[in-house]
C-alpha cells in the first residue's frame, strides 16, 4: 500500500473539509463508545480480565520464540504448513506461490489487516489471480477502490446512498429500477452475489486474531459469517498472521475473548468465534484440503526489548480509535497508511519508519483516553512521547517546531523569565478576546483557529495559583 | 516463484526470524527456565479470572444461557426429551413460514431422534448443499456466561450445516451447558486429548449480522439469518 504518511497534514485539510465524511464520522462517535462503557459495566470482573490479558501477552512476548517453535510443531502435526515471512514482499510471494501451486484463479478473503500491511490484493491482481473482499465493509471499499479506514469497520467512512451509488454502477445484471433505500436490501444484495464468489473460489485467504501454541490452532472473530465460508468451502485455507498473535493456551484465549468484543463493539462475544486446526480430517465431509500459515515478522521481532514491546500486546480491537478525538475528526485515512487511530500513531513508525509517519505520533491531544479504553492497556500515550522524543533527537521535525520547542526550552529553563512572559503574555491574550473569552482568530495560530475558537487565558497563572495555594492563600 | 515454497528456503528464514527475536530479548533460546515456564504453562493451561456470572447451578447454568442467546437474537426452546425434538422443529418451521425440510450429519444423538413422528418433515443427510434452506446439528457444548453454543466439525455434524443454510437449528443437551469457557475447553481436552482438537470448533454467539453500514445492525449478512436452539432435556 502506497505510504500516504508525509502528507499527513494535506490529508487532514481534505478530511475535514469532507462533508460526507464528516457526517459518517458522527456514527464512531455516537456508537462505539457508549457500547464499550455498557457491556464492560456489565461484567465485574472486566478490569481484571484486562490485566490477565496484559499479563497472558507479557509472558508469551518475553517467551515469543518458543512458543512460535511449540505453535509451528501443532501445526504441522495437524497436517497444516508454516510458512515464515521475514518482510512483506516475503508473505506476498509465498501466499501467491501457494495460489499458483493450485492453479487457483479466485481467491475470497476473510476480513483482515496483515493482507492490507503486505498489500496482498494487488500483488495478487498483478500475478492474475482475482482477490475478492467478503467482508460487507471490506466488500463496499474494494469496489470503490479503497483501504479501510478502521481497523474492524473498514468502510465507516462510507454513507448508505454512496454505498448505494456504488451497487448500481457494479451490480448492473439487477435492474435498474430496484429499490435500495433499506439497508437490509443492500445487504441481501450483497449476500447473494458474495454467495456464489465463496462457492466458486479456489482458495480462501483469513487473518488470525489469534495463533494457539498449545493446539496449533488459529482463530478468527467475526460477525457475519464470511470468514468462515472463505476458510470452509475453498479446496485451499491460508492464513496470514503477525507473530504476535501467538497466546499460549486456549484457557488464555478465553481470557483475552472476555475484553476483546466488549472493547470493540461492545458486544459480551462476537457471534463467530472459530477455531482451525489443520486441513479436513479422514471423518470430515467439508472444509479446506490443505492449510498454511504464512507467519509475518515484518519488523516485530525487532520491536521485543525495545520502549515499544507493549504495542505487540494490541489485539486490534479498534477501541483506542473509537475514543480518539483526533480519528473522530479526521477518520482513519488521513493517518495515510494501513493502521489509523492511537495504535496505528504507535505502529506505524515502527513496521515503516518514524521519518515516513513521524506526524502520526504528533497527532494526539494526550488526553488519554486510548490508554483508559484499551483492553491490553498498552501504554500508548507514553509511547507517542517516545516517537517524539526518537524524531526530535533525529532532527526530523520541521524547523518552525524545532525553534518553537527550543524557545520554550529556553523559557521554561529560566522560571523568571518564564513567569515575566506569562504575565505579560496572559492579560494579552485576554485582552484579545475582548468579552467573549475566545479568540476566533490568532496570529501564528490560524491552523487551530480555522476550525475552533481558542479560549482565552482566565485569572492567574499555575504558577501563581500553586504559589497562592502553598501559602494558605485561598484561590 | 515456487521456489520461495522450497522448505530449505522456510528453513532460513525461519532461523532469520528466531534470531532476531532471540537477540531482541537478549536470550538464545536454551535458557533452562524459559524452556520450564513455556513447558510449564503449555501443560497446566492456568485458567485465570472465571466471571462468576456462570458460576451456578444446573438450573441455572440452563436459565442463563437461554438469557444470554436470547439477547443476542437467537430464539430458544426447552424441550423435556428426544421424543419432543420432531414436534418442536416441526412448529418452528411453520411458524417461520419454512419448508418442512432439515437437513443433518451423522450424529447418533441426531439419527436417534424419532423424525418420523412428524409426517410432513422431510430428513435428509450429508453436509449442507445449495438447495439446504435449514441445517440441524447437535452441539458439543454451551456457556451460560454469552448464551454461546460450542459446535465441532465432523462427519456427525459437518461444519457446512452452520453456515450455509439460511436458518440453523442447534440441540443441544441441557447437561452440556457450561458456566464458562474454561469448563467446554477442558471437556474439549477431555473428549479429544490433551493439546488436541477437531479441525474446527465454532462458536457461536446468535445469528449473522453487520453493522458495516452507517453502524446499523442488520440481521443475516453471510451466516443464518435465524438460530433456533433447542435445549434437550430441561
Amino acid at each position: 500500500m502506497e505510504i500516504r504518511s508525509p502528507q499527513f497534514k494535506g490529508n487532514v485539510r481534505a478530511a475535514l473539509d469532507d462533508q460526507a465524511l464528516q457526517r459518517a464520522m458522527g456514527n464512531v462517535r455516537s456508537g462505539f463508545i457508549q457500547k464499550r462503557a455498557n457491556a464492560a459495566a456489565k461484567l465485574p470482573e472486566f478490569e481484571d480480565l484486562r490485566d490477565e490479558a496484559r499479563d497472558i501477552k507479557n509472558h508469551a512476548l518475553e517467551h515469543l520464540d518458543l512458543y512460535l517453535e511449540a505453535y509451528e510443531e501443532k501445526v504441522t502435526a495437524s497436517g497444516g504448513h508454516v510458512h515464515w515471512a521475514v518482510d512483506a514482499e516475503e508473505a506476498r510471494d509465498i501466499v501467491t506461490a501457494i495460489c499458483k501451486s493450485v492453479d487457483a484463479r479466485t481467491v475470497t478473503k476473510g476480513k483482515s489487516m496483515i493482507t492490507e500491511e503486505i498489500g496482498l490484493n494487488d500483488h495478487l491482481e498483478r500475478n492474475g489471480l482475482t482477490p475478492i473482499e467478503t467482508d460487507l465493509g471490506e466488500y463496499i471499499i474494494q469496489l470503490r477502490g479503497e483501504h479501510p479506514s478502521h481497523i474492524i469497520a473498514p468502510a465507516i467512512h462510507v454513507n448508505k446512498d454512496e454505498v448505494e451509488d456504488e451497487f448500481r454502477r457494479v451490480h448492473t445484471h439487477l435492474p435498474v429500477d430496484r429499490n435500495l433505500e433499506d439497508p437490509r436490501t443492500l445487504l441481501s444484495e450483497a449476500r447473494e452475489i458474495l454467495r456464489h464468489k465463496f462457492q466458486t473460489a479456489d482458495v480462501g485467504v483469513t487473518g488470525a486474531n489469534f495463533l494457539i501454541a498449545e493446539t496449533g490452532t488459529s482463530v478468527i472473530v467475526t460477525n457475519e459469517g464470511n470468514g468462515d465460508l472463505t476458510q470452509l468451502l475453498p479446496r485451499v485455507h491460508i492464513v496470514v498472521a503477525s507473530l504476535e498473535k501467538i497466546v499460549p493456551t486456549l484457557d488464555d484465549t478465553a481470557q483475552i475473548l472476555r475484553v476483546l468484543a466488549r472493547s470493540a463493539t461492545g458486544q459480551d462475544m462476537s457471534v463467530y468465534t472459530t477455531f482451525s486446526t489443520g486441513p479436513r480430517r479422514p471423518d470430515d465431509p467439508d472444509g479446506p484440503e490443505e492449510y498454511h500459515v504464512v507467519l509475518l515478522d515484518n519488523g516485530r521481532s525487532s520491536m521485543l526489548g525495545t520502549d515499544f514491546q507493549d504495542m505487540l500486546r494490541c489485539i486490534r480491537c479498534g477501541a483506542c480509535m473509537n475514543h480518539c478525538p483526533v480519528y473522530h475528526t479526521v477518520g482513519g485515512h488521513a493517518y495515510g497508511w494501513v493502521y489509523p487511530g492511537p495504535m496505528g500513531a504507535v505502529l506505524t513508525p515502527s513496521l515503516i519508519g518514524v521519518d515516513q509517519s513521524g506526524h502520526l505520533p504528533n497527532a494526539s491531544t494526550f488526553c488519554g483516553r486510548c490508554e483508559s479504553v484499551c483492553p491490553m492497556r498498552i501504554p500508548l500515550p507514553k509511547m507517542m512521547r517516545h516517537w517524539r522524543q526518537r524524531e526530535f533527537e533525529r532532527k526530523l521535525s520541521p524547523a518552525t517546531i524545532r525553534a518553537g520547542l527550543g524557545a520554550w526550552a529556553f523559557l521554561a529553563k529560566r522560571p523568571a523569565l518564564y513567569q515575566m512572559a506569562m504575565s505579560i503574555g496572559m492579560p494579552v491574550m485576554a485582552w484579545w478576546a475582548g468579552k467573549t473569552g475566545r479568540m476566533a482568530s490568532l496570529p501564528l495560530a490560524g491552523g487551530w483557529t480555522k476550525h475552533r475558537d481558542l479560549p482565552a487565558p482566565e485569572g492567574k497563572t499555575f504558577q501563581q495559583q500553586w504559589k497562592q495555594r502553598q501559602e494558605g492563600t485561598p484561590t | 516463484m515456487t521456489d520461495i515454497l522450497d522448505p530449505a528456503k522456510n528453513a532460513e528464514r525461519r532461523n532469520t526470524v528466531l534470531a532476531t527475536a532471540r537477540r531482541s530479548l537478549k536470550v538464545d533460546g536454551d535458557e533452562a527456565p524459559r524452556r520450564a515456564a513455556v513447558a510449564d504453562r503449555l501443560a497446566s493451561h492456568p485458567a485465570g479470572v472465571v466471571p462468576a456470572r456462570g458460576q451456578l447451578d444446573t438450573k441455572g447454568r440452563v436459565d442463563l444461557f437461554e438469557t444470554m442467546a436470547k439477547a443476542v437474537d437467537a430464539t430458544l426452546a426447552r424441550v423435556a426429551a428426544t421424543a419432543d425434538v420432531p414436534g418442536e422443529v416441526s412448529d418452528f418451521l411453520r411458524q417461520n413460514n419454512l419448508p418442512q425440510q432439515i437437513r443433518h450429519g451423522s450424529d447418533a444423538r441426531l439419527e436417534k431422534i424419532p423424525w418420523e413422528s412428524q409426517k410432513t418433515l422431510e430428513v435428509s443427510t450429508g453436509i449442507a448443499e445449495d438447495a439446504t434452506t435449514v441445517g440441524v446439528s447437535h452441539a458439543f457444548g454451551g456457556v451460560a456466561e454469552s448464551g454461546t453454543l460450542i459446535l465441532t466439525s465432523g462427519d456427525d455434524n459437518p461444519t457446512t450445516l452452520n453456515f450455509l443454510p439460511e436458518t440453523h437449528i442447534a440441540l443441544i443437551d441441557a447437561k452440556d451447558i457450561d458456566g464458562d469457557y474454561e469448563s467446554v475447553i477442558q471437556r474439549l481436552r477431555d473428549h479429544y486429548g490433551a493439546g488436541e482438537m477437531p479441525r474446527t470448533v465454532n462458536m457461536v454467539t446468535g445469528p449473522s449480522r453487520s453493522a458495516d453500514i452507517e453502524q446499523t445492525l442488520l440481521l443475516g449478512a453471510h451466516g443464518p439469518r435465524r438460530l433456533h436452539i433447542v435445549i434437550v432435556g430441561a
